[in-house]
């Protein structure tokens, strides 16, 4: 694959081709009747279990900009709104990527909800009710969303930190589709497509996953994800031995235990 | 230790007659052991004489059999290798008493001719962590993996040899260690004894000795031939170690794999390989490195007390689904009689067809036709079951009536000896190493430490306490308020939220008069969040009693006040025990759990109980500490003195030691620990076990109420 750099302002980031996206039950049908209906979505479930990949492949569908915005403890809601800028003696407001959002009736997606601070947290809830709009005090006025526009958050359910739990009055704003790996038939066939692997070796890559998800809760905290499974099938169709592309894109990136690393190793070891 | 001269044997003498002392008498003196030793060197002298006087601190007569022996052990072996063997023998002697341990000592030669095979070999203790995940990630029942003298599995457990040396390098060594375990697992996986049809043929047919040997051999055809379908690099290596491990038995037999092919077929069971066993009568079977032996006794002992207590919390867990679904607790207000068949007719199991399962099947939960889903703990037993049975037998489907349900929910206390018992009495129950500063090793899951609840008392001594210390409060309160992480406006900031209007105007100002403008004109929202849990953990030794226990308490709620003010996160744990076994901690107070009415009570319910083995409470906190996120975490002592156990061995300096290298670990973990006391003696070893700034004496017990808010304050801001 080839890619040329692009340079796009967030609100312009329309998905052209259709992203390949495997769905695993009426995720889609769900999400479609919520956006017609002005709904909030949440979307709860593991890392790399296909998230990120949903949200474009709903954005093509719905031909709206997709602005995604990482959650990190630091993350203020001035972040997501906006703020004054100082450009050659005068001061001019720039409109964060929620307001970008907003005013181009785009889809934004704030991926992580969790991770950010929880006075962050209550700026989108006039936008997650039937309010529909985004105050900005700073400068005074109060951004109404179009209809197109679309509010999306995702949270893992699966850090059991009473930290990262999400408020009841934030979560009981959204309709949550809970995703998970997908069932070992698709999630090979998933394999197969994101990286052109054979059969054959996708299925043993979807085993070897099943196996690390046995250790969950064992000494690890997660199991491999389907991310990760295609990370190590690309490797393989590069040429790299399978118990090579295992070490290097799975077991190494789940643990750092050498015990549990070795014990992984074997695994993969067993079934190629 | 420094070349000097060696130590005659009269020298020898007198120093080993000085800790040998007890062990000795007119007809036996340390003259034919000092003689013995005379003729080493200083450094070898020296490792006898301090190993036997560190030994004879436990157990006199061992130090002396280890004197005795050590000089032979030094003549076959370096001091490493003298090393190792006094350490097992003393292992031994810990596990299982004075005599093995003696017995090991005085097979000085046995243990060094192994000693070289060791080398080359593997101790299943160093690759025990790897297997027992390998064996968890390929499926099923978890095994623990254990030392055995036979190799065998109970389906619970898999016990394997200690030492595997009869591969050229340890790598080779460890296939062959994964090879056992992984036939081991296979019997579990691949249902050799699953609906026990092996198990009623050896109690009906008699299929015991020989004729067992023959049915494990064909067994292990058929489970070598799911092994290679489903996991071929297995295979492989298997096959590889046969090739070199048992190049006789391919010899023998040379129609074996033509009589046994039919094993290899997937449609295969247990039943066909018995049927060949049968047939086959007679034969000698192959032999195989990695097959070991089958004890159907000791599944079956297993199995029964598996299967009762699986039943009990399958259902259980069924109730507790029933429940969820209706909103109470199946048939609550009836009786049993009239409420179990109508869970059972609401209750199902839909088998569905499976390939990646090794019965081809799966089962999903049926309640009222509706698929649900079973939590993990749920899944995990529901996946026994069928390992066990291959089906869920229908009078397991029967939700727990209330006599089971209520029981289960009161969780009687159990006998913690019976914590040693098996696998499912470990629950509830946490192991944790202890080091032993003399061997200067960790002993491994040395301590066994529960949970227990403390029973709450009246909050009379809560209001006692407030009335008693109104003013403190009060102050407190005030210092603690202005540590409350605050917003605070950072001006001239790079970014920011908005425009610092201040320096603004002087950017304009420098501007004019052609300086050079700042980039830093904004105000940015700061908020010094403070990021602090702590966990106070606190002494309830007998020796607390009285005063210092009322001490404890009074503090404990001027302080949860005050935290409480400050939203600084807390728990509040008890601790105390009595020997190794029974080690206890008691939660006052968990992170999760909100301080309120019954916190406070549990508070005042903090009374003196046993003694202060202090090691492993402090592991099981700082394990509970560091599942906290936060940027700051603060494991506080409160206590009367130092370390100190029923069993002579903890007292003085093997406590100590203890105790600091669990504090060692903690604070390799992240986590700050102090320690207040009010032992006055405190400070001549508390430098040593916290470090030099890390504790506090208090001399006054009545103002330890006020100090620990005072010396927290400190800590924190
Ligand atoms: N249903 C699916 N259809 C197509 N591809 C999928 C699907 N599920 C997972 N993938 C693959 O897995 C990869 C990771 O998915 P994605 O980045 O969407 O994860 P995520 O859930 O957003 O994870 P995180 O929570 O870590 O952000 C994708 O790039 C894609 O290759
Ligand atoms: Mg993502």
């Amino acid at each position: 694959m080839q890619h040329q750099l692009r340079v796009i302002k967030p609100e312009d980031y329309f998905i052209l081709d259709e992203p390949y996206y495997e769905p695993v039950g009426d995720e889609i049908a769900v999400f479609e009747a919520a956006y017609h209906h002005g709904l909030p979505i949440l979307l709860k479930g593991p890392t790399g279990c296909g998230k990120t990949r949903f949200m474009e492949h709903m954005a093509w569908r719905l031909k709206r900009p997709l602005i995604t915005v990482s959650c990190h403890d630091d993350l203020t809601s001035s972040d997501l709104v906006g703020r004054f800028l100082v450009k050659g003696g005068e001061t001019i407001w720039v409109d964060g990527p929620l307001a970008r959002a907003v005013r181009a009736g785009g889809i934004c997606y704030l991926d992580e909800i969790v991770e950010a601070r929880k006075d962050t947290t209550v700026v989108i809830h006039p936008l997650a009710d039937d309010r529909r709009c985004l105050p900005m005090e700073k400068v005074g006025e109060l951004l109404e969303a179009p209809t197109e526009f679309c509010l999306a958050i995702s949270y893992n359910p699966g850090y059991q930190s009473v930290l990262k739990d999400l408020k009841q009055s934030t979560r009981q704003r959204f309709v949550a589709l809970e995703f998970d790996y997908p069932g070992a038939a698709l999630e090979q066939r998933i394999v197969e497509k994101e990286s052109g692997i054979a059969s054959g070796a996708a299925r043993q890559l979807v085993k070897f996953a099943h196996m690390t998800r046995n250790l969950k809760g064992q000494g690890l905290d997660e199991g491999a994800s389907t991310r990760l499974l295609v990370h190590a099938a690309k490797l393989m169709v590069a040429g790299v031995a399978p118990v090579v592309a295992c070490k290097s894109a799975v077991a190494q990136a789940l643990t750092d235990d050498p015990d549990m690393l070795t014990a992984i190793n074997e695994l993969s070891g067993s079934l190629f | 230790m420094s070349p000097t001269t060696p130590l005659t044997a009269a020298e020898l003498e007198d120093r080993m007659d000085r800790y040998l002392d007890p062990a000795l008498s007119s007809r036996r003196t340390a003259a034919r052991p000092a003689a013995d030793l005379a003729g080493f060197s200083a450094a070898e002298q020296g490792f006898v004489l301090h190993w036997g006087a560190v030994i004879a601190k436990d157990n006199a007569e061992l130090a002396y059999q280890f004197t005795a022996f050590a000089p032979r052990a030094m003549g076959l072996m370096d001091l490493d290798a003298v090393q190792s063997w006094l350490l097992y023998a003393m292992d031994l002697y810990d596990k299982k008493g004075q005599l093995p341990a003696i017995r090991a000592l005085q097979e000085v030669a046995e243990f060094a001719s192994n000693q070289q095979e060791k080398l080359a070999g593997r101790a299943l203790e160093d690759c025990v962590g790897v297997l027992e995940r390998f064996v968890c990630g390929l499926n099923g029942r978890p095994l623990k993996l254990a030392a055995g003298d036979r190799h065998y599995t109970d389906t619970e457990q898999c016990l394997l040899p200690p030492v595997i040396g009869r591969l050229p390098d340890p790598e080779a060594n460890f296939r062959l260690y994964k090879a056992m375990v992984v036939h081991q697992w296979a019997q579990n996986w691949y249902g050799t004894w699953r609906g026990g049809v092996l198990l009623e043929a050896v109690a009906t047919r008699g299929l015991t000795g020989a004729g067992l040997g023959l049915f494990h051999a064909l067994e292990q055809v058929r489970l070598d031939a799911c092994i290679a379908r489903d996991f071929p690099g297995l295979q492989r290596d298997m096959a590889a170690l046969r090739h070199v491990l048992d190049r006789g038995a391919e010899g023998r037999a040379p129609d074996w794999s033509a009589v046994t092919a039919a094993l290899a077929d997937p449609a295969a069971g247990v039943a066909d390989s018995l049927n060949l066993t049968a047939r086959l009568h007679g034969r000698r079977p192959d032999t195989c490195c990695y097959r070991g032996a089958l004890d159907p006794d000791a599944v079956r002992a297993c199995l029964e007390s598996r299967v009762a207590l699986e039943r009990d919390l399958f259902r259980i867990a069924l109730a507790r689904l029933v429940e969820d679904q209706d909103g109470r607790p199946p048939g609550a207000e009836q009786p049993e009689a009239l409420t179990l068949p109508e869970t059972a007719a609401r209750l199902g199991a839909q088998r569905r067809a499976d390939p990646d399962s090794p019965t081809g099947l799966r089962f999903e939960l049926l309640l009222d036709g509706k698929p649900v889903a079973p939590p993990d703990d749920v899944r995990s037993v529901m996946e026994s079951i069928l390992q066990d049975h291959g089906e869920i037998p229908p009078e397991y489907l029967v939700a727990a009536g209330p006599g089971l349900y209520r029981r289960a929910a009161a969780d009687a206390g159990r006998d913690p000896d019976a914590v040693w018992a098996g696998t499912y009495h470990e629950e509830g129950a946490f192991l944790y190493d202890e080091w032993d500063h003399e061997r200067r090793h960790h002993r491994k899951g040395w301590c066994v430490l529960r949970e227990h609840a403390v029973p709450p008392a009246s909050l009379d001594c809560y209001h006692r306490t407030l009335a008693k210390h109104r003013g403190l409060i009060k102050s407190i309160r005030r210092t603690f308020e202005v540590l409350r992480g605050e917003e605070r406006i950072a001006r001239r900031q790079p970014h920011g939220e908005d425009v610092d209007l201040d320096a603004l105007v002087d950017a304009y100002a420098d501007c004019r008069a052609g300086l050079e403008q700042t980039d830093r004109l904004f105000t940015r929202l700061h908020r010094d969040e403070r990021n602090i849990a702590v966990l106070f953990m606190v002494d309830m030794s007998g020796s607390t009693k009285g005063w210092i226990n009322d001490a404890e308490r009074e503090s404990l709620i001027l302080l949860a006040e005050a935290l409480h003010t400050l939203g600084d996160r807390f728990a509040i744990y008890g601790f105390s025990g009595w020997t190794r076994k029974r080690c206890e901690c008691y939660p006052v107070k968990r992170f999760a759990e909100p301080y309120d009415d019954s916190a406070k009570a549990r508070i005042c319910g903090i009374a003196p109980r046993d003694y202060t083995r202090m090691g492993a409470p402090i592991r099981h906190l700082t394990k509970l500490l560091r599942a906290q996120d936060a940027r700051t975490r603060l494991l506080i002592t409160l206590s009367d003195g130092k370390p100190d156990d029923y069993d002579h061995q903890y007292r003085g300096v093997y406590g100590i030691e203890d105790t600091r290298a669990a504090l060692f670990e903690a604070r390799r973990d992240g986590i700050h620990p102090f320690c207040i006391t009010i032992d006055e003696q405190g400070a001549d070893y508390l430098p040593h076990m916290y470090g030099p700034a890390n504790y506090a004496v208090i001399a006054d017990v009545g103002k330890l109420p006020l100090k620990v808010s005072d010396i927290y304050r400190k800590l924190t801001s």
